[in-house]
């Protein structure tokens, strides 16, 4: 995984959960095909706007409801950069790290514009907004996970483990 | 200081005498289930890909439910990928047909005390109904639980709600429950265990404990957890396990981050409306909606009780012309303890549309999805915008005699006018 993104923001309210991300009644579809469909409830043009490296930011409670990792692979096919939100759901915060998808929590992303443009360091936690030319304090990531991120996920860690280097 | 039930199980999981809330444990997995719609057709790639060998066929369970019957050669195809890759592992439990997955680890033996269960499904937390730590997981993490059966998890804290006293006539623990995730939010106990306790869940059939533990989530919790007893050791035994049980529960000098406390007595039916779990109202708010539809099933609330409670409404009466009444049957099981007492020809004679057990409508999947504009009253666990079909529909959520009360009126209706005995 990344660990700088830099993007364009697209920005949400609280409580985008995930049949909205990725909703039910598309989940056998190929993830190409559901892809066209991720956020369409609220945001119908979504993804034919959002562009590779934009940044999703929203307020609190981002991703709860379901464990669909079908969430994650929509927003990745989109090419979405990482998810700034005041919180996330526990399951939703967790399949991100382990499919490499960067999530960073931020005390009141109300003062994030959309349109503006981001930079976020994932480790250090911080957020730099070019557009305000301003920078945000956000949560770092547990340093038990720095590895996994490090490495890309969970698969590669697995990969690494299972090959007995002891993690 | 004593151990909450939450601590006790992952000390056990992870081979230590003692944990505390906050640790992060590297644990050993008793049961991990997969269902159709996010199992092997998703995990399958990095599965092979990171040596393709399972850390135990015994303890991998998988239940295809959400693709029963499939509606579509998508569904059908994810369905016969799942059907091979259980064949191809040679899997000592796999299961298809048979109704939601939740209830039927919990009727086949899976769930047991102190088990630490992970699931590729949200609503894994059910098994805390019986006293097992479960929660749900995504496929990424499924992946490495299948090859090594371990994987880490933070002990949570627990939130203990306190229910006392009995509930009143035409008052269920589906009311308990969304009364509880109204006053914590949808995300109020996140990263939490909801620990619920008290005269009135003490009072409780498993089968109405199972609605707590499976809502827990929609308050954001890891687990929503009941303390044992006697009534765990019957369900098992009824479902022919044999083994020794071994009731769990918190320690009395165990730790909370918050205590809920309520009486049940003064409980009225509740209902959840659009688009949010935690939208809670009391049934005189809502009365009068109109809906098109009502729901009677699922893993939250499709179970024999429910079952018995609807059919005790409609008995001798018509669901309104104006809408459908799908049931849907928790499990083949109940499917059939209810054709036996009898239960379906009283629903379908009052205008009800028996479907087969799964996941159905509830997930917006298969059999009975809903158009633009539609308003559906369910028994089920989610009414998020688009969760049933059609973003542009409603959902309305409440306890199954709620459900039954407004299939008779075609409108949101208080199903204690239907119970109550009257008193002169």
């Amino acid at each position: 995984m990344t660990v700088i993104i830099r993007g364009r923001v697209w920005k949400y309210g609280d409580n985008i959960n995930t049949d909205i991300i990725s909703p039910g009644q598309f989940m056998s579809l190929p993830i190409e095909k559901q892809a066209e469909h991720a956020m369409s409830a609220i945001d119908p043009k979504f993804s034919k706007k959002v562009k590779p490296g934009d940044i999703l930011v929203a307020g609190n409670n981002f991703g709860s409801g379901s464990s669909r990792e079908t969430a994650q692979m929509v927003l990745k096919h989109l090419q979405v950069g990482a998810i700034v939100a005041c919180s996330f759901a526990r399951i939703f915060y967790r399949n991100s790290i382990n499919v490499g998808l960067p999530v960073v929590e931020m005390e009141d992303t109300s003062v994030i514009k959309e349109g503006e443009e981001l930079e976020i360091d994932l480790l250090a936690g911080r957020i730099i907004n070019h557009t305000q030319t301003s920078e945000y304090k956000g949560t770092k990531l547990p340093e038990h996970l720095i590895e996994m991120v490090e490495l890309g996920g969970l698969e590669p860690y697995l990969a690494k483990r299972l090959a007995g280097d002891n993690l | 200081m004593g151990m909450t039930m939450s601590e006790k199980i992952l000390a056990k999981a992870s081979r230590r005498s003692e944990v505390k809330a906050g640790e992060i444990v590297w644990v050993k997995v008793d049961i991990a289930m997969m269902h159709d719609l996010l199992g092997p057709w998703l995990v399958d790639g990095a599965f092979k890909r990171l040596g393709g060998k399972l850390f135990d066929k015994e303890k991998v369970v998988v239940v295809s439910d959400h693709c029963t019957p499939p509606a579509t050669v998508h569904q059908a195809d994810i369905l016969k990928c799942t059907r091979d890759w259980a064949r191809l592992q040679e899997l000592s439990y796999y299961y298809e047909f048979e109704g939601p997955c939740h209830q039927v680890i919990a009727e086949h033996g899976h769930v047991r005390p102190g088990r630490l269960i992970l699931g590729t499904d949200s609503h894994t937390c059910m098994a805390g109904g019986l006293g097992a730590f479960a929660t749900g997981i995504g496929s990424t993490e499924m992946v490495g639980v299948l090859l090594t059966g371990e994987t880490w998890l933070k002990v949570p804290e627990t939130i203990k709600v306190i229910w006392e006293g009995k509930l009143p006539e035409g008052v269920y623990s589906k009311d308990i429950v969304l009364k509880t995730i109204k006053d914590l939010g949808h995300a109020g106990a996140t990263y939490q265990t909801l620990e619920f306790s008290g005269t009135a869940i003490e009072g409780l059939s498993i089968d109405d404990r199972f609605v707590l533990s499976n809502m827990a989530v929609e308050a954001g919790a890891k687990t929503g957890l009941i303390k044992t007893d006697e009534k765990v050791i019957d369900y098992l035994r009824s479902r022919g396990i044999t083994e020794e049980i071994e009731l769990i529960h918190s320690d009395p000098d165990a730790s909370y981050s918050r205590v809920l406390q309520y009486n049940a007595s003064e409980l009225e039916p509740q209902v959840a409306c659009p688009h949010e779990v935690d939208n809670v109202h009391g049934i005189s708010a809502v009365e009068g909606i109109s809906v098109d539809q009502v729901y009677l099933g699922s893993c939250t609330n499709g179970r024999i009780s429910d079952l018995r409670t609807a059919a005790e409404i409609l008995k001798g009466k018509k669901v309104s012309k104006n809408i459908r009444c799908l049931v849907v049957p928790a499990s083949q099981h109940i499917w059939m303890e209810a054709n036996k007492e009898g239960i379906l020809d009283v629903l379908t004679e009052a205008g009800c549309i028996v479907n087969m057990p799964s996941c159905g409508a509830c997930g917006g999947f298969t059999s009975g999805v809903i158009g633009a504009g539609e308003v559906v009253m369910s028994s089920s666990n989610r009414n998020f915008r688009g969760r049933m079909g059609s973003p542009n529909g409603e959902v309305y959520l409440g306890s199954p005699a709620t459900v039954a009360a407004t299939a008779i009126e075609g409108r949101i209706a208080d199903p204690r006018n239907y119970l109550m005995k009257e008193v002169y």
